[in-house]
């Protein structure tokens, strides 16, 4: 975990990649990453900064400039939480929280995370079981993080595992629609229609 | 009046106390909960984070599938989940602002011959009772004041941002009004927006558990007996994970947490059970003085 600052390296203009920008300027609303005044604002308010590798700022200046494989490779992205605060608070109305969902897309699709970070994982993995059942089991899921992350947090959490069982919290069987076929044709119908525009 | 009831997947598994605490409040309180059918799931924060389109065409099915179940009008959907909660609204808002997302999951929805008019307007629980069903309306049925319990009111965050419209985006007040109304004391918490950790606690544990072990602590030192919570992420963050943190961090802490309908149907006369308390991992064991027995109605 990277808790200390790290700074993005000198770059010339020929090592940076200025279609990044543009790529997620187009997401709905992302033309506002132009209008960001680096006030900072977002990062003071993030519980979670501390504990970053680039503040919300950083990223959000790195991004503009054409920093993409260090933005996608950061911890940062991973660590928002979406809990809201910057987005309410940032004076431009900067959607910031949905900026840092789109990252966390481009980063899955490019597969530049690291292939056991948990917080990614979990993310596929919900993916892939709502896709194919319509609903989220949450015994399935915790399951599966833990075997595809580290099987060793599975153990040393098993003690809360029994009792949420046993007070009846974690029905393991399997949750799922009456019509997952019609919910699978929609999801593929929306994904065929090509790239999100403005 | 009639909702409809989305309760998405936590409610009905680790958040069951939740949904049990919910529908027999709603009953005692005269409001008629329907369950919507066949809904799936919201997406969660999770689905935002791998595919954007898909996630809001989960959402719209959910909402078109509401405007189908309850006919003509305006249509109230509650979620109380808070993450359900956002999402669905959320989907509204992108639907409603990007006309190439509305384009692209119209025409989704058209494949299951479904389609979204925006007659949805997606609700929390805790909305309903303060604004709907009345602050002095619930005091006014109150058979058990919580007298002499200190509250700490945790909202979370996605309740009260980026969408909602029923109250403070950092300092809300109606579930302080609301534990009030029951006879409690809603200590002063700062709080009660900040952020729980929500997935981390699972995926990075090192960063997540301070973040809630931060709420506890300064909960504790306010005198709180009890934390009311208003999402089952956020009541299992605080709740289940008191064990890893009292290793990690060395603290005897052991504070219940329960959900804010358990307080409301407490104070309401209805049984421990129905309100899914025996299943809390940090068993709370205070009961109402049942005293008077009169109804407590402030003036």
């Amino acid at each position: 975990m990277a808790t200390s600052q790290s700074w993005p390296r000198f770059k010339y203009e020929a090592e940076l990649d200025l279609r990044f920008p543009e790529e997620i300027a187009s997401m709905p609303g992302g033309h506002a990453l132009y209008s960001c005044i680096q006030c900072g604002t977002c990062s003071g308010t993030c519980p979670l900064a501390t504990y970053m590798d680039y503040s919300p700022r950083k990223i959000i200046a790195m991004t503009r400039a054409g920093f993409k494989e260090e933005v996608l490779n950061s911890f940062t992205i991973w660590l928002c939480a979406s809990c809201y605060a910057c987005a309410v608070e940032c004076p431009r109305q900067i959607k910031i929280t949905d900026f840092m969902s789109e990252l966390k897309q481009r980063a899955i699709h490019e597969q530049v995370t690291p292939k056991r970070l948990p917080a990614a994982v979990l993310a596929r993995e919900f993916y892939h079981l709502v896709l194919r059942r319509g609903r989220n089991s949450e015994a399935r899921l915790i399951l599966r993080l833990y075997a595809k992350t580290n099987p060793f947090q599975a153990l040393r959490l098993a003690g809360l595992g029994w009792r949420l069982f046993r007070t009846g919290r974690l029905p393991l069987r399997a949750e799922g629609i009456r019509h997952k076929r019609q919910l699978q044709q929609m999801l593929s119908a929306v994904g065929a229609a090509g790239e999100v525009g403005g | 009046m009639k909702y409809l009831y989305y309760p998405g997947c936590s409610l009905k598994a680790t958040g069951r106390a939740y949904e049990e605490s919910t529908l027999a409040v709603f009953e005692a309180l005269e409001q008629q909960l329907e369950e919507l059918q066949d809904w799936n799931c919201c997406g969660a924060t999770a689905y935002m984070s791998v595919d954007e389109m898909k996630a809001f065409t989960l959402g719209a099915r959910n909402l078109a599938l509401a405007e189908r179940q309850d006919g003509d009008g305006e249509v109230a959907l509650v979620a109380p989940c808070s993450g359900c909660y956002l999402v669905l609204s959320k989907t509204q808002h992108y639907l409603d602002q990007y006309k190439t997302v509305r384009q692209r999951v119209q025409g989704a929805l058209q494949t299951a011959k479904l389609s979204y008019d925006g007659r949805v307007h997606v609700r929390h629980p805790l909305d309903i009772l303060v604004n709907e069903v009345g602050i002095q309306a619930i005091a006014a049925k109150v058979q058990h004041p919580l007298r002499g319990l200190k509250v700490a009111c945790y909202y979370g965050c996605q309740i009260v941002r980026p969408y909602a419209a029923f109250d403070d985006q950092v300092n809300p007040m109606c579930m302080d009004r609301l534990v009030q109304a029951l006879g409690a004391e809603a200590v002063d918490w700062p709080l009660k927006t900040r952020c729980c950790g929500g997935s981390l606690l699972g995926t990075q544990p090192q960063v997540g558990l301070p973040l809630s072990y931060i709420l506890l602590q300064e909960a504790r030192k306010r005198g709180a007996q009890v934390v009311a919570t208003a999402c089952p992420l956020c009541q299992f963050n605080l709740e289940c994970y008191q064990g890893p943190m009292r290793r990690r961090f060395h603290d005897n802490l052991e504070l219940p947490v329960v959900y804010f309908t358990q307080l409301v149907g407490l104070a309401l006369g209805i049984s421990r059970r129905r309100l899914g308390l025996q299943r809390s991992l940090v068993p709370w064991r205070w009961q109402p003085g049942a005293q008077e027995g009169s109804a407590h109605v402030p003036a």
